[in-house]
């Protein structure tokens, strides 16, 4: 298993290997062979976790709860309850904003992302995200967008290049569409085939997870169905985080659901569970539209 | 190609970017310094009382002095400045508030053209436009090259200042009746008022610093002068002959000329700044 | 209401009492928005004729040589003497390119560097320092930064690095002295260096503001497949801020074309070709500034006009190339 800490890692070796048995199982089996390999174990794991910004503004408190392997876990919760905030924090994206200050663990396989010595730039390549707003490089091909991150770590031969292009944009459901145009512009493209390219793009570098933060938001609803059905695809895969304001989106595809208010953590459960028979009266009523 | 190199490369690039910035700043602060040394040992209150008058007059030891060239400087920046404002003003209107005219376009663009002119073309319109039909050089004709440096500043803040106020200002007076230019007038101007200022005091000490444009037009002269027919001296042409003249006297003169136009640019810039960060404060 | 009234002209008591005000009222606002719309676009018009006026007056005034010798006859005649009445742009041109791109190439990859440093690496207070200070020197006259290199500057220069450099090309490197030539105070070098130093503020200004400009989807994109904050600026800043640079760059480029005084003061005015780093040489905007207060003979005057009117020619290129970048090469939106 790749240790966060590593100095170096040997990517040619990695995606060559993992590459080749991405075929049924999903990788992340034989990446943490060793844990327990019943159906949900924890892959990230949250403790005490805390987001303050400057000025002593509080985004989120004391937030403990799992997130299962394989399962897409839904953060829902009004606007402003510190769900993007949680968010942010599992990839150390705060780590970029000024006056942030992140307090607690987090923990992928065990291994605190925020301890000494962790670098974070090998975190954001094990945890992946996709934003709101669709962010293809500008300047960039579809498929020099799609090989993006392999490049950056130096991932030159061709043949490995194409099959990475190929196969994270089979994952997002955009191959068809896009291969006979991968030299053309990133930005020549709708909406959302821009947030799939953008998933691709996430895909590729292969991630044990991968964190969307309301990736629907700005896509029609024909899009959205497609986005949703591939995520529903992907967990077979990766582990999936999802910030989604529209709550029949969360009922439709998530596992799990972990209700937000204030900053804080009110409840999480499976999904069925959450929307049926919520044990918390504030989740009740937000499920319920009463507020937010 | 290692994370270790990647992020090496990171430090390298980081450390180049530092270098850079310290070696364009490092000038900066030397010239400030020299000029600052060399400047206040050179003034003394001649300096602001005397006229120049021949070398002579320095080589001896007389009282001389850059009197001349301080009002002359003050008249001829003001009297461009008072052709330059409405011209100004008025195409920064046009640009902002008029954006569905055909000849919007054209005009934008060469406004910047013209803004990016050599101030020293700016001087030889002006001496075809005024020194040779008037047959000699004058104060005004100083001044009209000195406005045409100013006119396309002082366009293209005023353009930005109103095209940064709220479209809503503009509604709000539209639907209850009022003509456009009502609304312009009384409405969107005032709500940009500190803006514009900004603007134009940006155009005042950019020219105010121009040399080039004054050589053949206002001229210069070693006594004061009034008359805004005749050459006037101005402190930015003055330093220029100080500077190239044989006489050491001079230099020193010219130094004092250098802290005394630094100061007043600097002044004017950093009320600039206050004026737009106060506006900005307010806004916010 | 009382806005109105004054916008009418009209005394108000009765505006709002009788309707039928409604209609010279709509005249007057009519005439009003007329008047004040006519007037704008005169004054708006008057920048952009200015500007084309520029090129005819100069080419009225300066047309008899470049009518007698051709458009390139006078721009590639190399003698320039106005003793002899002999008049040729050449020496002006080659100073021109020399100290104009000598001074871009110098400046444009620091300027671009302080830029980007500035925008995106420096903690807020000292991007507010170096922002203001090099605001500070777009804004310090040029005539001051031009005593200062003539008394300072360029003596320091002269004995520090000129005489060494050419003492140790006469013992070990002739072949360079052609290219070095004799050292003297006032040398094309030195007023190309101080060139740079004075247009770095431009393509510094726009960089920023452009690199600012970057939306933060695009650099969060970039930082979440796990780049470094230069491998983020190389694959989502700078391909999204390029339209920007490259428009400060050419600008800048417009600057160091037209920049008079300093060059003027410290080129030392030559204009026998061939130029040597070391030596004096002349430009376009410094023969005017040097020669056209002392020109006496009509012949004289009317070559200075000339070379003002190549030089008229290519600052509005230049210009306008950089409007079109920056439109051309966008990436979603404008900047500046």
């Amino acid at each position: 298993m790749m240790s966060l800490a590593a100095v170096q890692s040997v990517p040619t070796n990695n995606v060559a290997v993992r590459g080749g048995a991405s075929s049924g199982q999903p990788v992340v089996q034989e990446q943490t062979a060793g844990t327990p390999a019943h159906g949900a174990h924890p892959r990230l794991e949250t403790r005490a976790l805390s987001v303050r910004y400057g000025g002593g503004a509080v985004g989120v408190a004391d937030i403990t709860m799992p997130v299962h392997a394989n399962r897409v876990t839904a953060l829902i919760g009004p606007s402003g309850c510190g769900k993007t905030t949680y968010l942010r924090a599992l990839n150390r994206m705060h780590d970029l904003t000024p006056g942030a200050h992140v307090s607690g663990q987090v923990l992928l396989d065990g291994e605190d992302i925020y301890g000494p010595g962790v670098d974070p730039i090998v975190v954001r390549r094990r945890i992946g995200m996709v934003f709101q707003k669709p962010s293809p490089f500008p300047t960039m091909s579809i498929y020099d967008n799609v090989v993006a991150g392999l490049k950056l770590v130096g991932v030159r031969k061709r043949s490995v290049l194409d099959g990475v292009a190929e196969r994270s944009l089979r994952q997002a459901g955009l191959w068809d569409e896009v291969k006979d145009r991968l030299k053309t512009g990133g930005r020549d493209l709708s909406g959302g085939q821009q947030q799939r390219l953008s998933i691709a793009r996430a895909l590729a570098v292969e991630p044990d997870v991968l964190l969307m933060d309301e990736p629907t938001s700005s896509l029609d609803p024909k899009s959205t169905g497609h986005i949703e059905e591939l995520m529903v695809e992907l967990k077979k895969e990766v582990t999936l985080v999802i910030v989604t304001h529209n709550m029949q989106q969360a009922a439709r595809l998530s596992d799990y659901t972990a209700f937000f208010y204030l900053g804080a953590l009110i409840e999480l459960g499976p999904t069925s569970r959450i929307f049926e028979a919520p044990a918390e009266e504030r989740t009740a009523e937000y499920i319920s539209g009463r507020f937010g | 190609m290692t994370l270790r190199f990647r992020h090496i490369r990171d430090y390298a690039v980081r450390a180049v970017l530092v270098l850079c910035t310290v070696c364009l700043v490092a000038p900066l602060l030397v010239i400030i310094g020299y000029v600052l040394v060399n400047g206040i040992s050179a003034l003394t209150p001649a300096f602001f009382t005397e006229e120049l008058g021949s070398p002579a007059r320095a080589m001896q030891g007389r009282p001389t002095g850059l009197f001349h060239s301080i009002v002359g400087t003050v008249v001829i920046d003001l009297l461009a400045l008072s052709f330059a404002a409405p011209v100004g003003m008025g195409a920064g209107i046009m640009l902002s508030e008029y954006s569905e005219n055909p000849l919007n376009g054209p005009i934008r663009i060469l406004t910047g053209t013209l803004n990016g002119m050599p101030a020293i073309l700016m001087g030889l319109l002006a001496f075809s436009l005024v020194v040779r039909p008037t047959g000699r050089f004058s104060a005004v004709a100083g001044s009209v090259a000195l406005a045409f440096v100013m006119v396309p500043i002082i366009a293209r803040s005023v353009e930005s200042v109103l095209r940064t106020t709220p479209w809503s200002l503009r509604e709000v007076g539209l639907a209850l009746g009022l003509p456009r230019w009502r609304v312009i007038v009384s409405t969107v101007l005032p709500a940009a008022r500190s803006g514009i200022l900004t603007g134009v005091l940006i155009a005042f000490a950019r020219a105010a610093g121009e040399a080039a444009p004054l050589l053949f037009t206002s001229f210069g002269q070693n006594y004061l002068n009034l008359d805004i027919r005749r050459p006037m001296d101005t402190l930015p042409q003055r330093l220029y002959s100080l500077a190239i003249s044989p006489y050491q006297e001079w230099h020193a003169m010219g130094w004092a000329a250098a802290i005394v136009l630094l100061l007043f640019v600097m002044a004017c810039f950093l009320a600039a700044r206050a004026l737009s960060r106060a506006h900005g404060g307010r806004d916010a | 209401m009382k806005a109105n009234r004054a916008a009418s002209g009209q005394s108000g008591e009765a505006c709002a009492a009788s309707p039928r005000r409604i209609v010279p009222h709509a005249i007057y606002r009519r005439l009003g928005d007329r008047v004040f719309g006519a007037l704008v676009l005169v004054l708006g018009s008057s920048i952009a004729l200015l500007t084309v006026a520029m090129g005819l007056v100069l080419y009225r005034q300066g047309g008899a040589p470049i009518v007698r010798d051709g458009f390139f006859g006078f721009l590639f005649q190399t003698t320039w003497n106005p003793v002899t009445g002999e008049h040729g742009a050449w020496p002006f041109v080659v100073g021109t390119l020399i100290t104009s791109f000598g001074a871009l190439s110098i400046a444009f990859l620091p300027a671009i560097a302080v830029g980007i440093f500035s925008a995106e690496y420096a903690p807020r207070r000292v991007a507010a320092a170096i922002n203001y200070l090099v605001d500070l020197l777009a804004a310090v006259p040029s005539v001051v930064i031009g005593i200062w290199g003539i008394f300072v500057f360029a003596p320091w220069m002269r004995d520090t690095f000129y005489m060494p450099a050419f003492y140790w090309a006469r013992e070990s490197a002739a072949w360079l002295l052609p290219v070095l030539g004799t050292p003297t105070s006032y040398n094309i070098l030195t007023a190309t260096l101080l060139l740079a130093l004075m247009i770095t503020p431009y393509t510094v200004a726009l960089t920023r503001d452009a690199v600012r400009m970057v939306p933060r989807e695009q650099r969060e994109a970039a930082q979440a497949l796990g780049s470094t904050h230069w491998e983020m600026i190389r694959m989502s800043v700078l391909p999204y801020a390029r339209g920007g640079i490259v428009a400060g760059v050419v600008l800048s480029l417009a600057r160091a074309l037209g920049e008079t005084m300093v060059v003027a003061m410290l080129i030392g005015n030559s204009n026998r070709l061939p130029y040597t780093l070391f030596g004096p040489a002349a430009n376009m905007p410094s023969v005017i500034a040097n020669e056209f207060r002392e020109a006496v003979e009509p012949t004289h005057v009317t070559a200075l006009m000339a070379v003002g009117f190549y030089l008229f020619l290519i600052t509005f290129a230049v210009n306008l190339i950089a409007a079109y970048i920056q439109k051309r090469l966008n990436v979603g939106g404008r900047i500046l």
